[in-house]
């Protein structure tokens, strides 16, 4: 949509990849998942390596307490005017998926006040495995779940395993103590996707979340290209 | 003008961010107030004969023309509470938004500039109705029906109040907010001669009040 893109034009109105003033937005990356995955250690982590080189925001979608923006702003992985919490009334999908007026607005907010901005970064609340962000909010969407929810949720499917831009299987660690099996995992994923990729990760290991930063900085190389 | 655009304006699913806020119902199922079907209805009732309809007349004095500026100016001295005049104006924002995609419009697109951070969603509201070439009387419906089916709809979350009983909660009030929209469309008409101070000024105290505690509590499921 674009209606209006003069210096003193209204806002934005969804997905413009251009600010009011013409300049191009922050990209949007969306993060989804089961309740506990790691979505929020997966921002943390993510804030962590990208904040040095990158103009950074994120946006938390708690489901009834403001936990996991306190979570961010106690790790202290970016300042607290960086984050901001929305409220969803009893149904995170929707404030994603169905009726994204107050993402919006938090995004738009966060690139006025705190802007110009690289990288926004959008957690939802945990939810179920339908879950998946609206085009109009995100331009791109990781969906996280982990080794301990069951094995075989890639095999399950469902629009977040099937379509996400990046799916993340964390907390192999763990995998040993929950009698996860991993080939299993990733062939059943493989199968679902479509050549779209996965990553495994444990953020308890060395290499943490460096695969998904690495996957991020590209979505962001191709965005500014 | 089609009728059919009031079925999309009115529609719950309308994307306007509703769907987080309670209408008070979260406080006032907090404090006991509503327990089931019959306290909800009587929680509707007195939202639609006060917040209602005082949402309606605004809504049905913007459709018909009236000068946005001025309205909003009188729903904030309509509006007490200073939790639930940023929640209004929130939500005016998040309206203004789905009513421009939907129904483009350089007069929206004013109040837009004007109002960055927003206008009172009920002026946005009778703004969006004269968008969609409806009239004062579409938007005084979409307004009273609004001030009835969130607290309905988020009771039904908060209670797990069986939806049937819920949805005959409002169906049971149909014929009051015939009347409530009847007297706020009558009022909006007066705008024109008499100047907004002739728009009713209904208040729920216990709303109000109910508005700053719930805004005030660290762990809730609604915005509001
Ligand atoms: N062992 C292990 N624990 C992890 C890993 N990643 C996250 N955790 C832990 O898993 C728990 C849940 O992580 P969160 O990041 O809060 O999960 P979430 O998906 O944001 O949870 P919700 O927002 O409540 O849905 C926390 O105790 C994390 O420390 C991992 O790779 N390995
Ligand atoms: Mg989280």
């Amino acid at each position: 949509m674009h209606l209006d893109h003069s210096p003193h034009g209204p806002a934005a109105l969804s997905a413009d990849a251009r600010r009011p003033d013409g300049s191009r937005r922050a990209l949007r990356v969306g993060l989804g998942g089961p309740v506990g995955s790691g979505k929020t250690a997966t921002v943390a982590a993510l804030c962590r390596a990208l904040r040095d080189r990158l103009s950074l925001a994120v946006v938390t979608n708690d489901i009834y307490t403001r936990e996991d923006a306190e979570f961010l702003l106690r790790e202290a992985v970016l300042p607290p005017e960086r984050i901001t919490a929305v409220e969803t009334g009893a149904c995170p999908h929707t404030a994603i998926r169905d009726d994204i007026s107050a993402n919006l607005e938090a995004v738009e907010d966060l690139e006025d006040e705190v802007g110009p901005l690289d990288l926004i970064l959008v957690e939802s609340g945990g939810d179920n495995l339908t879950a998946t962000f609206s085009k109009g909010l995100v331009d791109a969407q990781i969906f996280v779940i982990d080794v301990a929810g069951g094995d075989d949720i890639p095999r399950k499917g469902g629009p977040g395993v099937t379509t996400a831009d990046l799916l993340v299987v964390n907390k192999t660690d763990l995998a040993p103590y929950v009698g996860s099996d991993l080939a299993r995992m990733a062939a059943d994923a493989k199968a679902q996707r479509a050549g779209l990729p996965v990553v495994f990760q444990s953020l308890r290991s060395e290499s943490g979340v460096a695969d998904v930063a690495g996957w991020v900085r590209a979505r962001l190389a191709a965005w500014t290209a | 003008m089609t009728r059919a655009a009031l079925l999309v304006l009115a529609d719950g699913r309308f994307p306007a961010g509703g769907h987080a806020h309670s209408g008070g119902a979260e406080a006032a199922v907090k404090a006991g107030r509503i327990t089931g079907a019959a306290d909800l209805e009587a929680f509707c009732r007195g939202r639609l004969h006060t917040a209602g309809l005082v949402a309606a007349a605004l809504a049905a004095a913007a459709a018909a023309g009236a000068d946005p500026a001025g309205l909003d100016v009188a729903a904030d001295a309509r509006t007490p509470s200073p939790a639930l005049r940023t929640t209004s104006r929130r939500l005016g924002r998040q309206l203004m938004r789905a009513a421009r995609a939907t129904w483009p419009d350089g007069e929206l697109d004013a109040v837009a500039r004007r109002f960055p951070k927003g206008a009172h969603q009920p002026v946005v509201l009778g703004l969006a109705a004269r968008a969609a070439g409806l009239g004062p009387t579409d938007a005084a419906y979409c307004a009273v029906y609004e001030s009835v089916g969130g607290p309905a709809t988020a009771v039904v979350r908060l209670l797990s109040l069986d939806p049937f009983e819920a949805t005959a909660v409002l169906a049971r009030l149909a014929p009051e907010l015939d009347r409530v929209a009847d007297r706020a469309v009558t009022s909006a008409t007066a705008v024109r001669t008499e100047g907004v101070d002739v728009l009713p000024a209904a208040s729920a105290p216990l709303l109000e009040i109910g508005a700053e505690v719930h805004a005030a509590w660290p762990v809730r499921l609604f915005a509001s």
